[in-house]
């Protein structure tokens, strides 16, 4: 495992190295992918550790790759205002089990972020404080941004509720 | 003979001394503003619960405008998801434009030319003047005070008058493509350009004099809103409401992209993060980028004309006199619109200081000419988050000016 320059990542290996399934940092971008009941503790170390310092969840999102196993993968967008640079962590979740650890108690700003990853992905994350979808209706069903959910697929209009 | 007044005994019951330590047995209040409220200017709902008139909590609900931005994406050509990012923050089109291009460029691993790297800055400091204006306009007209309003929509109609000479489009520009821009500056664009800089000054100058210290505006914006830099740092707020809060960050000054390197500008800071120092802020970056659009005329004049798009057979469209008279070029044109360029497998994110902020795209390939993901970190979503925070014990009508400088864009917020 090759920590490719990034300051980060070097931390990362000599201290999480079990964590760790691979490092790349192909076109400048550094980027870990991390075993996924381990997410949670290695987010912590990033955040707390001063040489890495990662104070900004800058970006949450998913990527469904459909056909390969473990099906989903959940990317974290990492910024350090105070060491100014940036980290890419990622982790894969099984279709069977879609759930990871919240990031909530380290970034508030997952809050919205995880609720829209499970709004689209059907993601679920472990103790979050108020996981509800975030962009479409309570009623909707399916996860829209599965790669096996038609982009023709109707919903039906639902009226104003009192 | 008269009846005692029975008002009088009601009254007497009611005031007496004893009944004025009672409590009132007041309750709170739970309010629903919106989707459609008049007076703020984007499809968002908020759910408050008042304490009299101070909010003690709210739950900010979007998603109205939806329309399924990434899901449109990943079923279409690379190149056919550029008209889509006009449509997310439409104030200012031309930024979205270009960091999806940035990203898509990034796993192609190409450069552009110099002239179109000034381009796209100078069509993207248009935009954000744009977007600031209508900010600024916005939140005055929905503070009641409609002059100043007009003369921020006359200063942005001078604006889009020159991004329509420059792009073709005064709103929805689609002006970027992967691997340059649709074409090059008209010759005469420099001189209208220079005319209008010099009348925009003017206009802010103008709507300086109306609001910036008129005592209702004043009393309206300052210490309302207010967000300290540590809650900037953990709801990852970025752009002028980061600034306003004092936090120096600004990514065409700390990881410049395209050629802001070489232009000479200032990055206003805030101090306390109220709305008012987020007014200021935003005036402030209204008259840095004039100054930029300044700098990149008289670079682009001094370039001349000349490519504006990268020579890549990957992403050239090609020229039509070669489409008309060769066979190969003919067959390049017909990849290029059925299939357009396929990107090496990968990953990649850039970013851009938008208007309302950190703007990134995170796309990802498979190889194939089609995006496995295209995805939008929008920072009118994610700016709107602590609004709750903001609010916290703060007046009802507090929303309304603190909503107007977070800036929430329903495109880009919903996507």
């Amino acid at each position: 495992m090759e920590d490719h320059g990034s300051t980060a990542l070097r931390r990362l290996i000599e201290a999480q190295r079990d964590a760790l399934v691979e490092t790349h940092a192909r076109l400048g971008d550094a980027t870990a992918l991390v075993e996924r009941g381990q997410v949670a503790a290695l987010l912590r170390f990033l955040r707390d550790d001063p040489d890495c310092g990662f104070d900004v969840l800058t970006d949450l999102t998913a990527v469904d790759y459909l056909g390969e196993t473990p099906r989903f993968e959940v990317v974290y967008h990492l910024f350090s205002y105070t060491n100014r640079h940036r980290l890419r962590v990622k982790t894969r979740v099984p279709e069977e089990e879609p759930e990871v650890d919240t990031a909530t108690g380290l970034w508030p700003s997952a809050n919205w972020l995880e609720r829209e990853v499970y709004d689209m992905y059907g993601i679920r994350f472990r103790e979050h404080p108020d996981l509800r979808r975030l962009l479409l209706y309570e009623q909707f069903e399916g996860h829209p941004l599965r790669k096996d959910y038609a982009k023709e697929r109707r919903q039906p209009l639902l009226g104003p509720r009192n | 003979m008269a009846q005692p007044s029975h008002l009088r005994e009601l009254l007497k019951g009611d005031l007496g001394e004893a009944d004025l330590e009672r409590d009132l047995h007041t309750e709170h209040q739970i309010l629903n503003m919106g989707p459609s409220h008049p007076a703020t200017h984007g499809t968002v709902k908020f759910l408050i619960e008042l304490d009299g008139e101070n909010v003690v909590d709210m739950d900010v609900q979007v998603g109205y405008l939806h329309r399924g931005f990434e899901k449109e994406c990943e079923s279409g050509a690379w190149y056919q998801a550029i008209p889509y990012t006009d449509r997310l923050n439409y104030n200012s089109a031309v930024l979205a434009n270009v960091g999806y291009c940035l990203a898509v460029e990034k796993l192609l691993e190409i450069e552009t030319p110099e002239r179109c790297q000034w381009l796209r800055v100078l069509s993207g400091e248009l935009a954000r003047l744009a977007d600031h204006l209508t900010r600024c306009g916005a939140a005055c007209l929905e503070l009641n005070s409609f002059t100043p309003f007009i003369y921020g929509l006359e200063a942005r109609e001078l604006t889009w008058d020159l991004i329509e000479m420059l792009c073709g489009a005064r709103v929805t520009a689609n002006y970027i493509r992967i691997g340059g821009v649709k074409h090059g500056m008209p010759s005469d664009f420099p001189g209208v350009a220079r005319g209008s800089v010099s009348k925009i000054h003017e206009l802010l100058d103008d709507f300086g004099k109306i609001v910036t210290s008129n005592r209702i505006f004043v009393d309206r914006l300052k210490h309302t809103g207010m967000l300290s830099k540590e809650d900037c740092i953990r709801y990852a707020v970025t752009g002028p409401l980061a600034r306003a809060s004092g936090l120096p960050y600004d990514l065409r000054k700390d990881e410049p992209y395209l050629v802001y390197e070489e232009i000479d500008f200032d990055v206003p800071i805030g101090e306390v993060g109220d709305n008012y120092d987020r007014y200021l802020v935003c005036v402030e970056e209204m008259h840095q980028s004039l100054r930029i659009i300044e700098q990149c005329v008289e670079r682009l004049e001094k370039l001349g004309p000349g490519p504006v798009n990268v020579d890549d057979p990957r992403v050239r469209w090609p020229a039509k006199d070669g489409v008309f008279n060769k066979m190969e070029e003919l067959i390049g044109q017909f990849k290029s619109v059925t299939e357009g360029p396929r990107v090496p497998k990968g990953e990649a994110y850039a970013a851009v200081e938008s208007a309302n902020g950190e703007l990134g795209f995170y796309v990802v390939s498979d190889g194939s000419a089609v995006p496995v993901k295209v995805r939008c970190r929008p920072p009118s979503l994610i700016n709107l988050q602590p609004l709750s925070v903001m609010m916290r014990g703060a007046l009802l009508a507090d929303i309304i000016p603190t909503f107007d400088f977070i800036n929430m864009i329903g495109g880009e917020c919903d996507r």
